[in-house]
């Protein structure tokens, strides 16, 4: 098995990526109804990324 | 407020979700290809699948079933362990065939563990889609 290092960012941006496939999969009743939680669940994912990540950013200076 | 609850369902016959839930449990979206939904099967296959991979080649930490010096520690052994083993011959082929990575400092481990225990708790909701959908509560 191929050792693997990723960046905080990449992590969490694939994290994202397959939390989000699956809660749209299991939570909704259509398809379309899935694409679209899915997606919105993804990008509440990127929005809490990079907003806890400036509000570190900012607290540390 | 009464109105407002949903009524009960009655639970199904064991034989009717059963073999969906524990295929589900064995293979990640199993279930689901059981039950003649390839599509979902198939990208739950591939997501969890996927997430328990990226874990172990982060050299993620498996949890052992074992108690602690306090209460938290116990309830995040335990809780780990349960997630990881939510994942099913993943979890098994893996501890079979040796792996063993002790907890280590550094963030790409940190996110290796969970990524392991998420892939196993992302199973479980898969496998509660399969039992809705083989008790004929969803489609």
């Amino acid at each position: 098995m191929p050792r693997m290092n990723l960046s905080h960012f990449e992590a969490s941006f694939l994290f994202a990526l397959f939390a989000s496939v699956v809660l749209g999969i299991v939570t909704k009743k259509t398809d379309r109804d899935r694409l679209r939680y899915g997606a919105y669940v993804f990008g509440c994912f990127l929005l809490a990324l990079f907003g806890i990540g400036w509000l570190m950013r900012l607290g540390h200076g | 407020m009464a109105k407002q609850k949903a009524e009960k369902q009655p639970m199904p016959p064991l034989g009717v979700w059963a073999p969906a839930v524990a295929l589900g449990w064995l293979v990640p979206g199993g279930g689901h290809f059981l039950l003649k939904r390839n599509g979902r099967g198939l990208l739950l296959l591939l997501s969890i699948t996927s997430m328990f991979l990226f874990g172990l080649m982060m050299r993620g930490a498996m949890f052992q079933p074992q108690s602690g010096p306090d209460p938290l520690t116990s309830l995040i052994n335990y809780g780990g362990f349960i997630g990881n083993l939510a994942s099913g011959a993943l979890y098994l082929l893996t501890v079979w065939l040796g792996y063993s990575q002790p907890d280590a400092a550094g963030h790409v481990h940190d996110y290796g563990t969970k990524f392991l225990v998420t892939a196993g708790l992302l199973n479980i909701l898969a496998m509660v889609d399969a039992f809705e959908i083989a008790a004929g509560r969803k489609s």
